[in-house]
């Protein structure tokens, strides 16, 4: 195990297994499906209220994607709980193949993605998930910021009934989404209204995101703050509208620079509105370090990203 | 005329009442037969059915022949004499489930479905035609019958073990077939399934391979050697049975049983080619296509 983060906030997995427990105590379809990962996936309650429920099959990821695919042919709702690397990497062949060409109606839930595992180093960071699941067929790429949008994205999955890919975060983050905002695919929020730049973030870059416009307001820049929780499909419509209002759009996100939320933003304004753009990310394996210092060592923080969003500015 | 023949073979593949009757009628002729009486009413299915596989892969310029004639009479045995299936109602709840993981050998399963009445034999026609349902490996959303969608291999048993662990959590009755290729198994999923099968005492579920000794470019044992076959699923906890995969007294026998308390694997001898003598054990006959001679030659080997 990696070191327990004693920062503050809100660690994700547990709204998801507090929302999973309460999802499945109505709705007798949902199982949960894991490699071994009761306990990093938090689902020691979940076995203890739903013992017949659980499905673990052991650090056997590829069987455990393609059992999920079993369970939903017979009509359960499979939530596949697993380290958001191991998942992904290990089974993306069953995730493409057996979940999202077969169209199942799975919640495929990434534990502790992006760098969240820090010290264990790069095999257990989840970085390429963003590009890799968002490359596949019409698989619903999600990733909440937030223990309330958590909650809410499960609700909206059980009602949806498709395949999705959700990170559920371990690094703990504040609640920054206002209260009642309900999850829908395809609809990003605006958190912060501004004029001069804006700001698209996911998960756990969207509070460095809001601390980055205080900053850019403090130096007489509006920055405009989205959060992009739904990565795929995008919401158009709210980038397009950022494309044309600011200056110019600076992506960050808990992921690779090349495949991820950058990217499918750039692919849209390109094509629709040109814009210049910064990508903030991971760009390559990280060095050992936990979570937080590997934000500072890839800039991902509040100062970095308002100058970055202030030298973008400065570019036109 | 392209766009027209583009909207034909595109139409969505619905149950057919011909076929539907015609496969009622035979399972109940094979109920209501004694042992010996059934084995000449598979083998005149299979005969049909190996003929239309023929027919299907020389229309469509491509497919698997060898592998669909050696699995032929498996799938013949089940459609039409094991499985609890109506193609009338495909996503009967109560169903069982058959899964072909060696998704490869489309035109087979195909052959069979649309000979069971899940949808008409005509559209057999359309195998691997632009925009048809019938595409080189199976697709739930398009084929009725079909209950996931495999070609990349080593997936099907897995989803299988999920079907049958459902059937477990539900408590309900229904059973899962899996039939994989023996070249398949070199894929470490099925490993991973067969030991998961084995802890969750899974009954209800049976696996058979397809052991017809060729893969793509060569036999298994100069490839990567499988056996001890049998002592391999043995050791993972399986219920092991080796047959005569073209026998269909030995494949009633061990396809008719009441599920035990552990997972069956059936290990099907068979040959790749099977019924056409020019093609049988040959690896070339992976994925060839037969000339017109030879196509005219096959079915008349093929003759009632």
């Amino acid at each position: 195990m990696s070191k327990e983060d004693s920062s503050s906030g809100f660690d994700c997995r547990q709204a998801f297994s507090e929302e999973l427990a309460t999802l499945a105590q109505t709705d007798p379809r949902i199982v949960a499906v894991c490699n071994d990962s009761v306990g990093s996936s938090n689902l020691g309650a979940f076995r203890k209220a739903f013992p017949d429920r659980l499905i673990n099959v052991g650090i056997a990821e590829q069987n455990m994607v393609g059992v999920a695919a079993g369970l939903a042919n017979a009509g359960l709702r499979p939530f596949v709980c697993a380290a958001a690397p191991f998942l992904t990497g290990r089974a993306l062949e069953q995730i493409k193949a057996d979940v999202v060409y077969s169209d199942f109606p799975i919640v495929l839930c990434g534990m502790s993605p992006g760098m969240a595992y820090g010290e264990l180093g790069p095999t257990h960071h989840s970085i390429e998930d963003i590009a890799w699941t968002r490359a596949i067929g019409d698989l619903a790429v999600i990733v909440p910021a937030d223990p309330e949008e958590t909650r809410s994205a499960m609700r909206w999955a059980v009602n949806a009934a498709r395949p999705c890919y959700m990170r559920i975060g371990r690094t703990k983050v504040p609640a920054v989404m206002p209260e009642g905002r309900a999850f829908e695919l395809g609809r990003a929020t605006v958190l912060r209204p501004g004029s001069d730049v804006t700001l698209v973030a996911i998960g756990t870059m969207v509070t460095r995101a809001l601390a980055a416009a205080d900053q850019l307001a403090g130096e007489g820049i509006s920055a405009r703050v989205i959060n992009a929780a739904s990565v795929q499909p995008l919401d158009e419509q709210t980038i397009l509208a950022a494309a044309r209002e600011t200056r110019g759009i600076v992506t960050i996100e808990e992921a690779m620079v090349r495949g991820g939320l950058g990217s499918a933003v750039a692919e849209l304004v390109s094509q629709q509105h040109p814009t210049l753009m910064r990508i903030m990310g991971i760009n390559d394996f990280a060095p050992t370090g936990n979570a937080s210092f590997l934000f500072e060592y890839f800039g991902l923080t509040p100062a970095n990203i308002a100058r970055t969003a202030g030298e973008l500015l400065r570019a036109h | 005329m392209q766009a027209q023949q583009q909207a034909t073979a595109s139409a969505a593949l619905v149950s057919d009442p011909v076929a539907l009757a015609l496969w009622r009628a035979r399972r109940e002729g094979f109920e209501a037969a004694t042992s010996a009486q059934r084995i000449p009413l598979l083998r005149s299915s299979a005969n049909h059915i190996r003929r239309q596989i023929i027919a299907t892969i020389d229309r469509a310029g491509l497919g698997h022949i060898g592998g669909d004639l050696s699995v032929t009479d498996i799938l013949v045995t089940l459609f039409e004499g094991v499985l609890r299936i109506d193609p009338a109602q495909p996503a009967w709840e109560q169903r069982d489930r058959f899964i072909l993981s060696k998704g490869h050998c489309a035109a087979a399963l195909y052959s069979v479905l649309a000979s069971s009445g899940y949808f008409a034999p005509a559209r057999l026609a359309d195998f691997a035609a632009p925009l048809s349902p019938l595409n080189g490996h199976p697709n739930r959303r398009k084929v009725p019958g079909v209950e996931t969608n495999t070609g990349p291999l080593g997936h099907g048993l897995p989803v299988g073990v999920g079907c049958a662990t459902a059937a477990q959590i539900m408590r309900q009755p229904w059973r899962t077939y899996v039939v994989l290729g023996d070249g398949e198994l070199q894929e470490g999923s099925n490993w991973e399934a067969a030991m998961y099968a084995a802890q969750c005492r899974l009954g209800s579920l049976t696996a058979i391979v397809d052991r017809n000794r060729l893969q793509q470019g060569a036999s298994t044992a100069d490839t990567n050697e499988l056996e001890p076959l049998a002592d391999k699923w043995t050791a993972f906890g399986w219920e092991t049975h080796v047959i005569d995969g073209h026998s269909y007294d030995e494949l009633l026998n061990v396809l008719g049983r009441a599920p035990g308390d552990k997972p069956r694997a059936v290990i099907a001898n068979t040959i790749k080619g099977k019924g056409v003598s020019f093609m049988e054990n040959g690896v070339e006959w992976h994925h060839k296509v037969p000339s017109a001679a030879q196509v005219e030659a096959a079915i008349k080997e093929l003759a009632e």
